[in-house]
């Protein structure tokens, strides 16, 4: 049996890192907030043949709004792995319908061959955007009172918020990580953190369930002794399931990089592996050995009353 | 003394198997057709996302009225488009929520829906002449013997046709300004006095863009002024690539899994495999009748309950494996296992469903709708798991294909 409880010092400090760099990056670089959040435009084009950076930055020097645009070139692969798109993926403040044409139509003129079926145009303005923004949170807060309401009914309060310390650790881990790599976040991302949300309370549950199950009829004393071999009695499953889980985002991961070239949905999948990842650890690392730590203030606290 | 393989559970067994190996290749084929199969949502199938906000203008009240009637402006030209399921909806007290799936040429259409149109005819006074209003017929035609560029004739109804015959009089070998949008088009000099109530727009346009005006000066004005506040365009192809991408994905990570699994579990993880293939036809069913739209998120989050899917089993053998080492009977194992783990089952699963609950009512657009998939997936997932994984080992274990410990991956 592996000793998880009596080494719990170590996985708290860990944690405390991470979780004090994560909020660090976080105030001091905040986050890359994509357009969905900030507004702006993004232009997703396949040119049709071969093309430079400076023949793009010729084109677009006419429009003063995409002057300090980011500009990327995507190659895309169909499933023999040919290469089959020449894009170009710009992104810039948001653009107004009439020089979003214009620039379209200066694209045209330039590259003919600039497939109409292949592009992805998309303009936020910056009112939409921070609805998102509140409306993420409103669900994020709701989601916890729910869950906090069940846990205590299933199981008791302590665990509630065991569970609910656990996965707030889960996901500001994961936003730091964003915020320390300056990746850009979208909409599919607050899915992703959504789904982070999900998978680390079902992981934490499914061993909290152990511990419900093999504490009975035993004393406070042992305690310590009950959680560490519940998490021992739950460690394959942990494993196994994780490792799963990241096969198939593995191939995602995989299939979206080489394939299509696209940063946004690469995005998506690096925080679900993340997620996974810390979501796992922390249920075996974080959450139980909270709950124990949690369980001892509770009872020192009832014994000082009773003192 | 080992139990021989018995003949009866093991057809039956053989069976189920084969039924749901056929109903997996079904609802995948049916699912996987673009024009029967699940809906797909803008992301994937292509078409154009905007939400327009009408804007005070000052001359025109903003009110339900001038937002139905806008509406119905914009429905005339999109079924113009010929858009197979066109959405246009108000969205709260100012907001036009339209979307069009399906589209070949997002970009036309996107030209066409906001714009105002409001045609006027105004003489070298500056004043109006007349307006769209008193338009009956609007068309893109081509006289390539006149004039090498297409042009739109225009046709009034009696009253404009007067007003019209009335104001060519006044304004002889002057020139009269058709204005769009507060935009000068063409300014012609009048040469006779019209009487006829026909006119033509002449300007430096392709034949496409003649169309498009007529189109929009058939469908008549906005009533009121719309600002775009969010606009996304998805082509096509984009949109088919990478659906193509996450179903080859999800075929190797199935693979993966299913061969995890067998390694691990040994039979057990046969019976996972087989379980898992019913769970992906249960939801490819689901989204199928179910009135949900699938986006890309929605694809990842299919694509990630195949492995978590697999939770559920594990979380079940791995509790048949407790209970034989600590020296029950097979039979008895996996009977107190199945009841062990439901459980912990149960209460995860309830914990995930109250966050999709959660997000269908709070979020909208592609997080609804992932929500939506996954809420989908974990119902199928426990259903899977407590039902036919169940069956399944009682099968298996009837027909005698698991016969100790061994069978399902305990070291003796």
């Amino acid at each position: 049996m592996i000793n998880f409880i009596g080494n719990r010092r170590k996985a708290y400090i860990l944690s405390s890192i991470l979780v004090l760099a994560s909020l660090i990056s976080l105030a001091i670089n905040g986050l890359n907030l994509g357009i969905d959040f900030t507004g702006g435009t993004v232009l997703h084009l396949n040119l049709g043949e071969d093309f430079s950076m400076e023949e793009i930055e010729a084109v677009i020097a006419p429009f003063e709004e995409v002057q300090g645009a980011t500009i990327q070139i995507v190659r895309g692969r169909d499933l023999s792995g040919e290469l089959t798109d020449e894009g170009l993926v710009l992104k810039a403040p948001y653009i107004e319908e009439s020089r979003r044409d214009a620039l379209m139509a200066a694209f045209r003129d330039r590259w003919p061959k600039l497939d109409p079926a292949d592009l992805r145009i998309e303009s936020v303005g910056a009112v939409v955007g921070g609805e998102l923004t509140r409306q993420a949170l409103l669900s994020l807060a709701v989601a916890i009172v729910l869950m906090v309401a069940y846990i205590t009914f299933r199981f008791e309060f302590m665990f509630a918020l065991a569970t609910i310390a656990a996965l707030l650790h889960n996901i500001i881990i994961v936003i730091g990580v964003f915020s320390i790599l300056r990746m850009e976040i979208n909409v599919p991302f607050v899915a992703a953190i959504l789904t982070v949300f999900g998978y680390s309370v079902n992981d934490t549950i499914v061993i909290f369930d152990r511990i419900r199950e093999n504490i009975k009829h035993k004393r406070k004393s042992d305690y310590a002794e009950v959680v560490n071999q519940s998490i021992n009695q739950s460690l394959m499953r942990s494993i196994n399931t994780s490792l799963t889980t990241l096969f198939v985002l593995i191939a995602l991961l995989f299939g979206f990089i080489y394939y299509i070239g696209s940063v946004d949905l690469v995005v998506f999948v690096v925080a679900l592996i993340l997620g996974v990842i810390i979501g796992t650890y922390s249920s075996i690392f974080v959450a139980s050995p909270l709950w124990l730590n949690l369980q001892d203030l509770k009872f020192r606290k009832a014994g000082r009353k009773a003192a | 003394m080992k139990p021989a393989i018995k003949t009866g559970p093991l057809i039956l067994l053989i069976v189920v198997c084969l039924l749901i190996f056929l109903s997996g290749y079904q609802a995948f084929y049916h699912a996987a057709d673009r024009e029967v199969g699940i809906k797909r949502g803008l992301d994937i199938a292509g078409g154009l996302y905007v939400l327009l906000e009408a804007v005070e203008t000052g001359d025109q009240e903003l009110d339900e009225d001038a937002i139905e009637r806008a509406i119905t402006v914009i429905r005339m030209r999109v079924d113009e488009l010929g858009v197979a399921e066109p959405i246009i909806a108000a969205q709260g007290d100012n907001r036009i929520r339209i979307e069009l799936p399906d589209l070949e040429d997002v970009e036309q259409a996107r030209n066409i829906i906001g714009r105002t149109a409001l045609l006027k005819f105004i003489g070298p006074d500056d004043v109006e002449i007349l307006t769209g209003a008193n338009l009956i017929r609007a068309r893109a035609e081509r006289n390539p013997e006149a004039t090498p560029y297409p042009y739109v004739s225009l046709e009034f109804d009696q009253e404009g046709a007067r007003i019209f015959a009335e104001a060519t009089g006044k304004f002889l070998n002057q020139p009269i300004a058709i204005v769009l949008d507060d935009e000068v088009i063409s300014a012609p000099i009048v040469r006779a006095v019209i009487t006829d109530g026909k006119a033509t727009i002449e300007g430096n346009f392709d034949f496409e863009e003649a169309a498009n005006l007529a189109l929009l000066l058939r469908s008549g004005s906005l009533p009121v002024e719309l600002r775009e506040l969010e606009s996304r365009l998805i082509g096509p192809t984009l949109g088919q690539r990478t659906e193509e991408v996450a179903v080859y994905a999800a075929g190797i990570g199935l693979i993966l899994v299913i061969l995890f699994m067998i390694i691990y579990y040994r039979v057990a993880g046969v019976i996972a495999g087989v379980a898992l293939i019913f769970y992906l036809s249960l939801v490819l069913w689901a989204l199928n009748y179910l009135p949900t739209t699938l986006t890309l998120p929605g694809i990842a989050g299919l694509i990630l309950s195949i492995g978590m899917a697999v939770d559920a089993n594990v979380i079940i053998f791995e509790r048949i494996k407790d209970e034989l080492r600590s020296g029950r009977t097979l039979r008895s194992a996996m009977e107190s296992g199945f009841q062990r783990a439901f459980r912990a089952i149960l209460d995860a699963n309830v914990t995930t469903l109250i966050v999709t609950i959660v997000l269908f009512s709070l979020a909208s657009g592609p997080v609804r709708g992932f929500a939506v998939t996954l809420f989908i997936g974990i119902i199928c997932s426990m259903f899977t798991a407590i039902v036919l994984t169940r069956l399944l080992m009682r099968l298996t274990f009837k027909a005698g294909l698991i016969r100790s410990g061994a069978y399902v991956g305990v070291k003796v």
